[in-house]
């Protein structure tokens, strides 16, 4: 029998359990990846990773997990495979335990799970503050393993520029350019996984790694790969304003007792420690008296945007709020959130033990991405398979703290042996199809070439720039319609000035300028596709909030949204929900559901 | 004069085109502000690539990714100082601000260096639990919360490099593998399943560049930016080491 091979792009969460799914398959993985797996973007994730355990004997079952999930997602999301995704997760948190995770510990050495948003369930399992790099790093040992055994073969610092489609619109491998060399080259492979993660820098400033630019799906929707429900993006409530990023201040803050406020008086200016019980606004707990700090992000979201803006109550007249854990115990604060605190810490010079956290909302996920079948992770391009943040099917519209870890694992341990199945059941591999590794390679090449070699006159960087004030003022917690269209209309301007820009790199060696200018026109299509979806959704739903359409409209837009590039266009149509294990109901935190 | 003052960042930065070229200085200027990081300024000098005396370059070549000092991409010398840029604050440094590549890895261009040898490192240790394979075998086994407060420091080395940057054995003569690389044996020698492979690490810390070319300078904790208790994983693998050395002498 013919050996088949794969080729996975990403190492994050969901690239890595790819990885060891196929290679324990025995078929052999070429793993790429922008920066070392180790440093992925899934090292950010903090607070935690959800499973129904029930190890605290509140009567949680994954059926329970399943109905927040699609709740808090505000029904957008197909069933089946959520489900499915929340009857494994229990199978997920033993598997991690078992790779040497080092979750907290219960006296009894079991586990501890605590409170995350969306749920009254203790249902997080979490290690420390710093969750997703623990998980990263047991999936990365792992994989260290397979490949000290030959069984993968690992391409750090090489990003991927497209894939290799045959004429008939299969994937056979994918082009890439190494960082150091600048060397563009193509690889064939039978199936392709692509957990490509975030993509955080369309929005200019974000909770979000550098390398979260989107650029690989925006490729592959370029080249007839669907995009689905981009409109879909979340803000996370609480990061620590920066220049060059917004840092996260995990849920967890709140899953173990953190409360968020502002002063009751506008432009009260004593130090937030000072000001009495009784001058304190707990808005969320007032609003919201079930889930109180714990309503899901896009409702905290919005509640901090109407205090600072509408009541005019942000701390000292700034956009900020307080996010307090000064009243817990250290010793709590020490074991389980230590890891966020260190950062606050470091980066503002203030201890948050001591001292109130000023913090505001900031781009954080997308729960739109790449198409994918409800069935096992495969797009609408034969060969082409996804897994992880760069695809779309988990989260509906609005994503639960600690869904995205398990939706990473899980999604990666599905597109795997999928891959594999496709791969052995192909009649003719990649080695057959020739003369298309090489029009592909020279197509990459000419690009680098026209790009090194031209006389512009704009600034990469400068576009990019107005392209992330563009999104984050138009296209985040407030959506209005006319602004969309002058905002879509401004980024096809962008468009228009990127053909005009001047590389202040011509170098042919680890040239990050060329490589940032590939990514931007990528970057600058992807943000014209969630633009465009949020123009065109004529409703409120989870994180996508118009006020003229306040409502969430079952009748019209229970619809993913599917965008198509047609002749250098996009194209949207919509295809129903698959709404048959929970039928939709009105979506409220302000009390039990 | 202060900053403040001067309104103005002053950065200069050791470039190199290619490991093959040589290197040469280079200043920047950069108008402050509040909050500055020196990840900041070299985005600023991406964007205006222009030297202090007005003459045009190239942007910097350096590594970076998740900016909160946990992804561990941005290590370099600052100041003479092996740090993370991202979290190095601008208000905190002295001027003009010194940028170097770190000196114990090869550099690919300016400030980017090549750590591989430490993911190698890793390969060589086996620095992983051997699981069974994915399907599902159930919970894994018990840990005391004691245990897991003593391990989950350790699993949080972020592999910056800047342990093996500030230590004195790490040179062209040997091949130590540094104190990072010790720590990862002590964790996975720590786990109830790891502990069953101890012996197959301990024999791989034993051999050239390992546990015996610590000169025990402990400058390795100092520099951690996980604030990781190095020096007593090296005595904890030290000690195993020589308990393994004298059993497998005694049973010869």
């Amino acid at each position: 029998m013919r050996q088949p091979k794969i080729i996975i792009v990403g190492g994050g969460l969901a690239g890595l359990m790819a990885t060891i799914r196929v290679a324990e398959a025995g078929v052999p993985v070429d793993l790429f990846s922008i920066v070392p797996v180790k440093r992925s973007h899934s090292v950010c994730a903090q607070g935690g990773i959800n499973a129904a355990k029930n190890q605290k004997g509140e009567g949680d079952t994954p059926q329970k997990h399943f109905d927040d999930t699609i709740y808090g997602g505000d029904f957008l999301a197909n069933q089946p495979l959520v489900k499915r995704m929340c009857e494994a997760a229990p199978g997920i948190i033993d598997l991690l335990d078992r790779m040497g995770v080092m979750f907290n510990r219960t006296p009894e050495g079991l586990l501890d799970y605590r409170r995350f948003g969306g749920t009254l369930y203790h249902r997080t399992a979490f290690a420390g503050a710093t969750t997703g790099q623990q998980l990263l790093y047991a999936l990365d040992e792992q994989v260290r393993r397979h490949e000290s055994e030959d069984r993968v073969t690992k391409r750090e610092g090489w990003t991927f520029l497209s894939a290799v489609m045959d004429d008939a619109g299969v994937c056979r491998g994918i082009c890439a350019m190494d960082l150091r060399s600048m060397e563009v080259k193509t690889f064939a492979a039978d199936a392709v996984i692509f957990c490509t993660g975030g993509i955080g820098a369309i929005f200019g400033r974000s909770t979000n790694s550098v390398v979260c630019t989107g650029s690989a799906q925006s490729a592959l929707f370029q080249q007839g790969v669907d995009y689905a429900n981009g409109e879909f993006i979340q803000v996370h409530p609480t990061a620590i304003p920066g220049e060059d990023k917004l840092r996260l201040m995990s849920e967890s803050a709140r899953g173990e007792g953190g409360r968020v406020w502002v002063p009751r008086k506008p432009g009260d200016k004593r130090p937030g420690k000072s000001i009495p019980e009784a001058e304190r606004f707990y808005f969320l707990e007032e609003w919201y008296p079930k889930y109180g700090n714990l309503v899901p992000r896009d409702i905290a979201t919005r509640a901090i945007h109407r205090i600072v803006y509408q009541e005019k109550l942000g701390i000292d007249g700034q956009a900020a709020v307080y996010l307090d854990v000064t009243h817990l115990p250290r010793e709590v604060l020490d074991r389980k959130l230590e890891g966020i605190l260190e950062i606050y810490e470091k980066f503002l010079g203030v201890d948050p033990r001591e001292q109130p956290m000023k913090v505001f909302p900031a781009m954080h996920y997308t729960m739109g991405g790449i198409w994918v079948n409800g069935e096992d992770q495969a797009t609408n391009v034969p060969g082409i398979y996804a897994a992880g943040e760069c695809e779309y099917q988990y989260h509906g519209a609005n994503r639960l703290g600690a869904n995205s870890l398990v939706s990473c694992i899980f999604g990666g341990g599905v597109a795997g042996p999928a891959a594999v199945k496709y791969a052995r059941n192909l009649e003719r591999g990649a080695e057959s199809a020739d003369s298309i590794f090489t029009r592909e390679q020279k197509r990459q090449e000419e690009k680098n070439q026209a790009l090194i070699s031209q006389q512009g006159s704009e600034n990469p960087i400068t576009i990019w720039k107005e392209l992330g004030e563009i999104m984050t003022e138009h296209v985040t917690v407030t959506r209005i319609n006319k602004n969309l269209e002058a905002s879509h209309s401004r980024i096809q301007d962008l468009l228009g000035r990127y053909k005009r820009i001047n590389l202040s790199d011509r170098t042919h060696w680890s040239n990050q300028m060329l490589n940032f200018a590939r990514e931007l026109e990528n970057m600058l299509v992807l943000a014209r596709v969630i633009t465009y979806g949020a123009f065109c959704r004529n409703e409120s739903r989870g994180a996508h909030y118009k006020p003229e359409f306040p409502e969430r409209d079952d009748a019209n837009w229970l619809k993913t949204t599917r965008a198509k590039w047609v002749n250098n266009d996009i194209q949207l149509t919509y295809e129903p929900v698959d709404v048959s294990q929970i039928p939709p109901r009105p979506r409220r935190y302000d009390a039990a559901k | 004069m202060s900053v403040a003052e001067t309104k103005q960042v002053t950065v200069r930065v050791k470039r190199q085109a290619s490991p093959k070229d040589s290197s040469r200085w280079e200043e920047f200027a950069i108008p402050w502000r509040p909050s500055l990081n020196v990840i900041i300024c070299l985005r600023e000098i991406a964007e205006k690539s222009v030297t202090r005396e007005g003459r045009p370059t190239t942007p910097i070549s350096y590594d970076s990714n998740c900016l909160e000092e946990v992804c561990g991409s941005c290590a370099m010398l600052i100041n003479g100082k092996a740090r993370m840029a991202c979290s190095a604050l601008v208000d905190q440094l002295e001027q003009p601000i010194r940028l170097e590549p770190l000196s114990k890895f090869p550099v690919v261009r300016d400030l980017t260096v090549d750590r591989q040898f430490m993911f190698n490192s890793l390969k060589r240790v086996k620095a992983w639990i051997p699981i069974d394979g994915t399907y599902n075998l159930g919970e894994g086994p018990r840990i005391a919360p004691e245990v897991q407060e003593k391990a989950y420091p350790l699993s949080r080395c972020i592999t910056c490099g800047n342990c093996l940057e500030v230590c004195p054995q790490v040179n062209e003569h040997n091949n130590f593998m540094g104190a990072a690389i010790f720590s990862q044996v002590r964790l996975f020698n720590m786990h109830p399943t790891g502990a069953m492979h101890a012996k197959e690490r301990i024999q791989a810390v034993m051999g050239r560049g390992g546990i015996e070319d610590c000169a025990n300078a402990q400058n390795c904790v100092k520099a951690c930016p996980k604030e990781i208790p190095l020096t007593e994983s090296l005595a904890e693998i030290n000690r195993q080491a020589w308990k393994q050395a004298l059993f497998g002498w005694l049973l010869g």
